[in-house]
């Protein structure tokens, strides 16, 4: 059974329809890139499946791990495993990292019936976690994004993942804005994190980032539906001819 | 100017309560203090209280309270008060020259001054009248302008006791002065305190004002502060306003700055039915730094009012001021800020912000910044907000698994904790941090 089946899921914000169907399935340790143009609907389908309010499923179903997730609050989602790191993280000025990443890190065990996290374990788990994406540790004692550079608030994103260790990690377009270093940097923490039991959905413009995380599966999507799907090779197809050879294909078709 | 028959009656109560105690006054026998006095009751009966129509009370229905049957006493009644009454509201770890003040008179037994450095007076202002008439008749009413303001007038008329506090030339005070204004009452009462703080050429302290209504009846309080602030003087002015929805306040602060100092004040506000802060300072010298901080938390039907009004007479001055509440249910809020920069008053740089969160649809905040500038050479910004919590930063928060009460109260937290940082009183920080994390479960 797939971790998560995405089927024929229409989403609109406001009055405009931005999903149109989209069918999806990822399996365990699986890694997947939703590539596609501008405003084709891959950040709406992340947000979707992350639970933000302003997207109204108008038709389809998302089950993961059997049960539905549409049903489930924002909250439930990330208890149940699920990671949106965001194409605009958010900032937080008052709200400290250290406080913030706690309460997360409690919040999940907790859940699982663990007991809170001592002081001593959770400074050693940040300090290896922000190790992966060479985060400056100075970072924990200030606010949340507060500051933080572009490249400091990608990694930091990519640093959270690591920290709350989802069972289905969602990235929106984490390399975008990323300069090579810095998107190297954010790859190799990705692919130390890849694991039997950890998928990862990639939503990317560019074929770049496939170049240091390999994925599994390669979709693209086209005006709020997956037109095609393939491997790796798909994603260099996309590089050298572009989009619009997608798009006059899925015409003709 | 109110004509109403009915408020005609609540002001004719107040003289009435005057005449019959004429006699009765802050250092009865100082004829100056005591033309003083006579001249605000008659700018008072002129005055009137403030009518919906007067501009600086256009969202604050002052009326509606005041005509609740308050009694009027030339003297405010003294009640028994163990301390160990007082215990609760005590601030943890504050080591602090303590006055106590029980229904606007200095009591000497709840106080506990420690040890006061040579040449610094803490003491009560109706001895004071005879101690130190000197420093009296030169500071009292000096900054507090009975013809301009009628609470002003009417405190003034009213005086009775309250703190006096000196601090020489040069003198800084180590530990911080906390005033504690307790209230008990057996009857609903109007009740009006008056405090003095000098602090002469470049002295330094802390004052942390906080209350206590014991019960008993509802209360409203008229208080009025004056500070002068000596040349290079740094002091910093607490106010917590924590007293329950029984409490009704109007408080008229009026600070005066002389070259170089620095004055810093924070009122926060956590509970009370009906409050007004007027805030008014004059930097009446170069080089001044004024800091202006406000936070209110509203509830029920609470309504918080904050004026504030910085004169910038001289140049080469600076002024800061940054004001933020979260209402709600019913609550309501006022703010108002106004500078003034004169024409003489170049290079002036006077910031003010103010924020404000509606956790309701029934709440309402009305702010409004007033910049009048005649100088041309100045900077000056100003910047009101009020909305939602962010939708964008509470989705942040849950997606990383956060139940929606902890995410809130987290934000709520870190935006009230941008004034609470501000105060430089530890134990005081402390404490307000932790009601502020009470209030919103984080």
């Amino acid at each position: 059974m797939a971790l998560l089946e995405v089927k024929d899921l229409h989403a609109r914000i406001e009055d405009e329809e931005i999903l149109k169907g989209v069918d999806l399935s990822v399996k365990s340790g699986e890694i997947h890139a939703i590539m596609g143009p501008n405003g084709s609907g891959k950040s709406t389908l992340a947000s979707v499946l992350a639970g933000r309010e302003e997207f109204e499923v108008t038709r389809g179903t998302v089950s993961y791990q059997g049960e539905d997730l549409l049903e489930m609050e924002p909250d439930q989602r990330a208890l149940a495993g699920i990671f949106l790191a965001f194409q605009y993280p958010v900032e937080l000025p008052g709200v400290s990292m250290n406080n913030f990443l706690r309460q997360a890190v409690n919040e999940q065990r907790e859940h699982r019936g663990e007991d809170p996290i001592g002081a001593a374990d959770f400074l050693k788990l940040m300090r290896e976690k922000a190790a992966l994406v060479e985060l400056d540790p100075q970072l924990m004692s200030r606010s949340v994004n507060a500051g933080f550079s572009g490249g400091e608030k990608k990694r930091n994103e990519i640093f959270q993942l690591a920290m709350l260790g989802p069972t289905l990690a969602i990235l929106d377009e984490t390399d975008s804005g990323l300069d090579i270093d810095a998107l190297r940097t954010v790859a190799d923490g990705v692919n130390q994190l890849r694991g039997n039991d950890r998928s990862f959905v990639i939503i990317t413009h560019y074929q770049r980032l496939l170049d240091y995380i390999i994925p599994d599966v390669v979709h693209v999507m086209v005006d709020g539906r997956i037109v095609r799907s393939g491997d790796k090779q798909l994603a260099h197809e996309l590089e050298d001819k572009g989009y619009d050879w997608i798009r006059e294909e899925v015409a003709v078709a | 100017m109110s004509n109403t028959t009915q408020d005609r009656n609540l002001e004719k109560q107040f003289v009435t309560a005057f005449e019959s105690n004429v006699g009765r006054t802050l250092n009865g026998t100082n004829t100056k203090l005591r033309t003083l006095r006579t001249k605000a009751i008659e700018q008072f009966e002129k005055m009137g209280f403030p009518a919906r129509k007067d501009e600086a009370w256009k969202y604050t229905n002052i009326g509606d309270v005041l005509t609740h049957d308050f009694q009027v006493r030339a003297l405010p009644p003294f009640m028994e008060i163990d301390a160990v009454d007082l215990e609760p509201f005590a601030i943890p770890g504050l080591d602090a020259h303590l006055v106590v003040l029980v229904n606007g008179r200095f009591s000497q037994r709840l106080s506990n001054l420690g040890d006061v450095p040579d040449g610094v007076i803490i003491e009560s202002l109706e001895s004071a009248g005879e101690t130190h008439g000197d420093l009296l008749e030169t500071y009292f009413g000096r900054y507090a302008h009975y013809d301009e303001e009628v609470f002003t007038a009417l405190n003034t008329a009213f005086t009775v006791d309250g703190l006096f506090l000196y601090v020489p030339k040069g003198h800084a005070l180590e530990k911080p002065v906390h005033v504690v204004n307790v209230q008990k009452v057996d009857e609903d009462l109007f009740l009006q305190p008056r405090n003095l703080f000098v602090f002469e050429e470049n002295a330094q302290a802390k004052i942390v004002e906080t209350s206590v209504l014991l019960g008993g009846g509802r209360t409203f309080t008229n208080a009025v502060s004056e500070v002068h602030v000596g040349e290079r003087a740094v002091v910093d002015y607490y106010l917590l306003q924590d007293q329950g929805d029984e409490a009704s306040l109007v408080t008229n602060t009026n600070v005066y700055q002389k070259g170089s100092s620095v004055f810093t004040a924070a009122t926060v506000t956590l509970s009370g039915d009906v409050i007004r802060n007027n805030m008014n300072v004059l930097p009446d010298a170069a080089h001044c730094e004024t800091h202006l901080y406000g936070l209110f938390l509203s509830s029920g039907t609470t309504h918080v009012d904050n004026h504030t009004h910085v004169d910038h007479a001289k140049p080469d001055c600076e002024s800061n001021e940054l004001y933020k509440g979260v209402l709600d249910d019913q609550s309501t809020g006022v703010f108002n800020g106004k500078v003034f920069v004169r024409q003489d008053a170049q290079r002036i740089n006077a910031f003010q912000e103010n924020k404000s969160i509606l956790l309701t649809k029934e709440a309402t905040m009305n702010s409004k910044p007033e910049l009048e500038i005649y100088a041309d050479d100045v900077k000056c910004s100003h910047g009101a907000t009020t909305g939602q919590l962010d939708r964008e930063a509470l989705f942040y928060l849950r997606s990383r698994g956060l139940p929606a009460n902890v995410a809130r109260g987290m934000l709520l937290h870190a935006f009230a904790g941008d004034v609470i940082e501000k105060v430089r009183v530890e134990p005081l920080r402390r404490l307000l941090d932790k009601r502020v994390s009470n209030r919103f479960g984080w």
